[in-house]
């Protein structure tokens, strides 16, 4: 029997795998969590980086943040909970992007607007895809559309 | 071998004839050359859909009890003012004109969610539209005030009547100022963040005849879903342009003024349009039939994107004073790959007409015409060719002196 050339190291048990995430979530907060740092805990607590891509306070919702998180997935599941139970609602992005498709007619304007590259024109139909997993929220496309087939919604 | 359209017809209501879009057109050309291609295909068909300002509709909306004078007094559709200047229940509504209270640009950039191409695609969509009126009133119509719901199937006429549309050819936009722009061509970012056009290329009408020797006065076509007719060369028609070998003109040249019933037609191919910090406009969907009837009308229709060429217009400076200044000469193939260089920069591009809604007319207007619901007719008067040296003129000013 030949001997196996790369022998298991003994530590093996010790190892895990880990994975890096990188996610993009829309995040609001009722009034009274407004002076609680509670990005700043993502970061101790559970190491976690952040991007902020979006902040506001309005009157109905509170406050509201777009926000991209990496970090090990672990790390992201648990600073995750930690934001729902805190009493935070947290959403992933790309579902607050909509392109109403029965409105869209293809045209590609918004195609050189988008900071993101979110849009891409299929060559041989030019029909317009709309990656939603790239969009940031940004919001510009949603007025340069001229048909206003772009819908944004927190 | 020359056809003509009574022939095309006939095989056309025999089910006979040959229809294929100004794309399939290019390929058969290629493999078969013109000759062939032009005695075995009858009619190639041209579509465009992008955003058309010179357009509006008149409807006569019927008398009322007492009866109501609206001519040379104030009407609205869903507070959008329409023109009231002939007869006495005739009104014209245009695809700009914006309600009497919108902001504007008061708070840059506008966004111009309402206005006159709005109401047209809400009327067409079947929509009940609020009419308010007031009037003068006289010995015969002395009513003075008016306000109703009106529906497009209560109107007595409903015409879509656009002085100009299906430009041939159109600039290429870009902004060489360091602050972001906002025009009829879009959102144009500073330093020449962007190149937006406006054109089907290889599918436009009138880049498929050039110099307009099928399409005429009478000729019939697809128009916002349904038919309609060239009535008249459009407004700032300009033939005595240069222009490529092929005949195409580089710059922007010929326009149609058309019409048709808007009864029968859709609001997917007539759509409101709101162009931000600029106005509002309607996009309309027309689509042309080109009856093969000699090789060279053929070979005008074998055109393709890297033929089609268009000068690049700095819309910060140059355009708005007046000044006819190229930055340089692309052809619709670059514009389509999504990038173009100009002074040395590489500018992505972004258009505002639709190529595949364009290739839906083309392929629709197609099957029309294969099923023989749609029979190609024969203009009664040509559009200005370049032989007339007809041109367009800017406004020499005089001003008036007290």
């Amino acid at each position: 029997m030949r001997k196996n050339p790369y022998p298991t190291p003994p530590y093996i048990h010790l190892l895990e795998v880990v994975e890096m995430i990188s996610k993009r979530i829309v995040i609001h907060f009722p009034y009274q969590f407004a002076d609680q740092p509670i990005v700043y805990k993502l970061v101790k607590d559970y190491d976690l980086e952040f991007n902020i891509l979006k902040a506001y306070i309005t009157p109905e919702k509170g406050g509201l943040l777009v926000l991209e998180l990496s970090g090990e997935d672990k790390n992201y599941e648990q600073g995750i909970q930690y934001l729902k139970e805190a009493g935070v609602k947290v959403q992933p992005l790309s579902q607050d992007i909509i392109r109403n498709d029965r409105r869209c007619s293809h045209c590609g304007v918004c195609v050189p607007i988008c900071p993101a590259g979110a849009f891409m024109v299929e060559p041989l139909t030019r029909a317009v895809h709309f990656q939603d997993n790239k969009c940031i929220a940004c919001g510009l496309c949603v007025k340069v559309c001229p048909l206003r087939s772009m819908e944004i919604r927190f | 071998m020359a056809k003509t359209i009574k022939e095309i017809n006939e095989k056309l209501k025999k089910g006979e004839a040959v229809v294929v879009t100004a794309e399939e057109i290019i390929d058969i050309v290629k493999k078969k050359g013109v000759k062939k291609a032009a005695q075995r295909v009858d009619v190639v068909t041209t579509g465009t859909f992008g955003p058309m300002c010179s357009s509006g509709a008149y409807l006569n909306i019927g008398h009322t009890k007492p009866k109501t004078k609206l001519g040379g007094g104030r009407a609205y559709l869903n507070g959008v003012p329409v023109y009231t200047g002939f007869a006495a229940v005739d009104v014209y509504i245009g695809a700009t004109a914006l309600p009497d209270n919108d902001p504007l640009n008061k708070v840059f950039p506008g966004e111009f969610k309402y206005g006159g191409g709005h109401v047209i695609e809400d009327l067409v969509a079947g929509k009940d539209i609020k009419l308010t009126a007031t009037a003068y009133g006289t010995d015969c119509y002395p009513r003075k005030k008016l306000e109703t719901w009106v529906n497009i199937k209560d109107l007595n006429e409903a015409v879509l009547f656009n002085p100009r549309n299906a430009y041939q050819n159109y600039n290429v936009a870009v902004n060489l100022s360091d602050k972001v722009i906002y025009t009829y061509m879009g959102m144009l970012k500073p330093n020449l963040g962007n190149a937006n056009y406006c054109s089907a290329g290889q599918l436009s009408p009138l880049l498929n005849d050039p110099y307009y020797k099928t399409i005429g006065i009478g000729t019939r076509i697809f128009l916002g879903g349904g038919v309609g007719y060239i009535v008249w060369h459009g407004t700032q028609h300009n033939p005595t342009v240069p222009r490529k070998e092929n005949g195409t003109p580089c710059v922007p040249a010929g326009a149609l003024a058309v019409l048709g019933d808007l009864k029968q037609m859709r609001p997917e191919w007539l759509l409101g349009t709101s162009m931000q910090g600029y106005g509002t406009t309607l996009t309309v969907g027309i689509g042309i039939p080109i009856p093969m009837l000699n090789e060279e009308i053929c070979r005008y229709t074998a055109v393709k994107d890297d033929d089609l060429w268009t000068q690049i217009v700095d819309y910060s400076e140059a355009y708005p004073q007046g000044k006819k200044e190229s930055l340089g000469e692309v052809n619709y193939a670059q514009l389509n790959s999504g990038k173009i260089v100009i002074k040395g920069k590489e500018v992505p591009t972004g258009s505002l007409s639709s190529y595949p809604k364009a290739m839906e007319i083309a392929t629709t207007l197609k099957e029309w015409i294969k099923n023989g619901d749609f029979l190609l007719s024969e203009p009664v008067a040509s559009l200005p060719g370049p032989e007339t040296g007809y041109t367009f003129n800017p406004l020499k000013e005089r001003p008036i002196k007290n």
